[in-house]
């Protein structure tokens, strides 16, 4: 009886690795919720044209500071209010989405690009080359990530394009590090010693043995990456030293915001807001995928 | 035990000169030079330039201007700024201790709070307590904190009316600086309510700067408390039918600790960068502000010696984090 019972267990093919990964990340409640609002907000900003109410730069001069419509003095034409211009505050957010989802896309692919190159040539090679790339990984995280990226900033000047650099390479230590780790893990393996057997050349073995082997941690560290780098551009932009006005940045939108603190809640509140549960979104979906992708989690 | 602290003193020197060589760069990496950007927008005559360029050493090649600032650096002298005129390494210390008071505080508070709600969380696992520390400390993560900097001063300030908005200390009082820390200055000087000021205008700024770092150590404490929770020692503490209060006390949360204890040095950086946005929003004039400022007025002696302090104050601590590290787990100190 126990017997069958074993064969028949046995029988049963494995998942389709998608279908594997979908089972275990759809068990963490969270980070479900987070995937959803992140497609929310890709939605958001793909269609941004069609769904924003007003142009995000057109000021309407009758309507400065005017309240949200549910409070008294508000109306539906501005759901969320007026900026102190009278510029709608969520078509603003709306818009904003995009600059937010831009700067996570262009940040994490530049970082994650750059990391892997450095992380794998370095593992793979070693020697002096390793030394040098590990020592430089080192000094940038000797500063915190804020302070790094407002120097780069002061020395290329204020601008969107510039932080994005910025940020960019203050991440970059955290991809070299995760890279090169997994490279020297994976290089000691049976299958990397047959593949070199076989005579595949350097790049092959970086890019096409080792890389695919290397993926899952990056691929966490690439989500948790966009919401560092969400969290980073809105600083920058707070600070004056991102995204310029008029542009509908959040962090840029809070820059003066404290001005208006006691008469307008609504133009320091919305803007953070949308940053807080858009970086909040990929912290749970990154850590549900951390579950998700790591064996070790698995029961 | 020696060797260990040598060696990992010795570890620290690398960094050091990368930063110094980061540092010295940024000045020789920004477009136009020194010269011309101490004239401004005026303009300089050739004459008077190749003069100043030679007055500050800037036709020597790089690498004799490279050793000269370091042999400076090594007897405290960072440059004077292109502002103030004023010698840079005065100008920080005299800004730091209201950086380092509102930083200790910030830090306490996100001690007291984050680690016994991590431990809470860790023995309570899968309770209600559990997943709203967890929700909530994840929140915490996620916070741009110049924005939750923002709704404090809304709430506590503008509509409950119960701290103050920005700076140390009420106009009110005069208080003699002779430590630099508020707290200690207005507990020292007898003035009726001084004391009470500082303390309610440290409140807001504290607890904003402490929220990321107090995200950190509960869900840092919660998954360290787990871990140890499920080692053998535990259950044959338990076996032996030791009271449970002192399985937790004792024999968990003393193991539990080592790792949390790295993650709270490891904030440092963190509480500092933290520093830049909560200094601006509550115009708290220390060293965060002052760096911004110097950003903005492009005052890159500033710039240069505040990022080279910074670093190695967070070198020094990172090295003392490790040989602590050390001391309580005597397998880091005889593995690496």
């Amino acid at each position: 009886m126990s017997d069958t019972m074993t064969i028949s267990n046995s029988n049963t093919a494995p998942l389709h690795p998608i279908k594997e990964f979908w089972k275990y990340f759809n068990e963490n409640k969270g980070a479900v919720i987070g995937f959803y609002f992140i497609i929310f907000a890709i939605l958001v900003a793909v269609f941004a044209d069609f769904i924003a109410p007003h142009n995000p730069f057109e000021q309407y001069r009758d309507a400065f500071l005017q309240p949200p419509f549910w409070m008294e003095g508000g109306s539906t034409k501005f759901i969320l209010g007026t900026d102190d211009v009278g510029r709608d505050i969520l078509s603003r957010l709306i818009y904003g989405s995009r600059l937010s989802l831009f700067v996570g896309v262009i940040v994490v692919t530049l970082s994650l690009a750059a990391g892997i190159i450095l992380g794998i040539t370095s593992g793979y090679f070693g020697g002096y080359f390793e030394i040098i790339v590990m020592r430089l990984m080192d000094i940038i995280l000797a500063l915190p990530s804020l302070l790094l990226a407002l120097a780069i900033v002061a020395i290329l000047g204020p601008s969107l394009k510039n932080a994005i650099l910025a940020i960019a390479i203050v991440v970059l230590p955290h991809y070299v590090r995760l890279t090169r780790a997994s490279v020297m893990t994976e290089k000691s393996k049976d299958y990397v010693t047959a593949s070199k057997v076989c005579g595949s050349s350097h790049f092959r073995m970086m890019f096409v043995v080792l890389l695919p082997n290397c993926m899952a941690p990056l691929i966490v560290q690439a989500t948790l990456g966009f919401s560092t780098a969400i969290l980073d551009a809105a600083a920058l932009g707070f600070l004056g030293m991102g995204a310029q006005p008029p542009t509908p940045e959040w962090g840029a939108m809070l820059a003066n915001a404290l001005q208006f603190v006691q008469r307008a809640w609504w133009v320091v509140t919305f803007p953070g807001l949308a940053i807080l549960l858009t970086v909040l979104a990929f912290n749970l979906a990154g850590d549900g995928l951390r579950d998700a992708l790591d064996p070790k989690m698995k029961r | 035990m020696i060797q260990f602290f040598l060696r990992r003193f010795f570890n620290i020197f690398p960094a050091f000169i990368g930063i110094t060589l980061l540092t010295f760069s940024l000045i020789h990496l920004i477009p136009g030079d020194p010269v011309e950007l101490r004239a401004g927008e005026r303009g300089i005559d050739p004459v008077r330039h190749a003069a100043m360029r030679a007055e500050m050493g800037l036709d020597k090649p790089y690498y004799i201007q490279y050793l000269t600032y370091i042999g400076g650096v090594f007897k405290g002298d960072l440059g004077r700024s292109f502002v103030t005129k004023k010698p840079i390494l005065e100008e920080f210390l005299t800004l730091f201790p209201a950086t380092l008071e509102l930083s200790i505080c910030a830090m306490i508070f996100a001690i007291i709070f984050g680690v016994p709600a991590g431990i809470i969380a860790g023995i309570k696992r899968g309770t209600v307590f559990d997943h709203t520390v967890m929700g909530a400390s994840l929140t915490g993560y996620s916070m741009p904190i110049f924005w939750w900097g923002l709704l404090m001063i809304l709430f506590f300030s503008v509509n409950l009316g119960w701290t103050p908005v920005s700076g140390r200390m009420s106009a009110l009082f005069w208080v003699d600086t002779n430590t630099g820390f508020m707290l200690i200055d207005a507990f020292n000087s007898n003035v009726p309510g001084a004391f009470k000021s500082a303390l309610s205008h440290l409140i807001l700024p504290s607890i904003v700067l402490g929220t990321i770092p107090l995200a950190v150590f509960a869900r840092m404490t919660r998954s360290s408390m787990l871990e140890v929770l499920n080692e053998d020692y535990v259950r044959t503490a338990k076996a032996k039918g030791l009271p449970y209060r002192r399985v937790i006390m004792v024999h968990a949360l003393r193991n539990a600790m080592i790792p949390v204890i790295t993650v709270i040095g490891l904030q440092t950086g963190v509480l500092l960068a933290g520093a830049i946005l909560t200094e601006t929003i509550f115009a708290w004039p220390g060293v965060g502000k002052w760096i911004l400022e110097s950003i903005r007025r492009r005052d890159y002696p500033a710039i240069q010696g505040g990022i080279l302090i910074i670093a190695s104050l967070i070198i020094c601590v990172n090295l003392a984090v490790d040989i602590l590290y050390g001391i309580i787990n005597p397998r880091i100190r005889h593995n690496s």
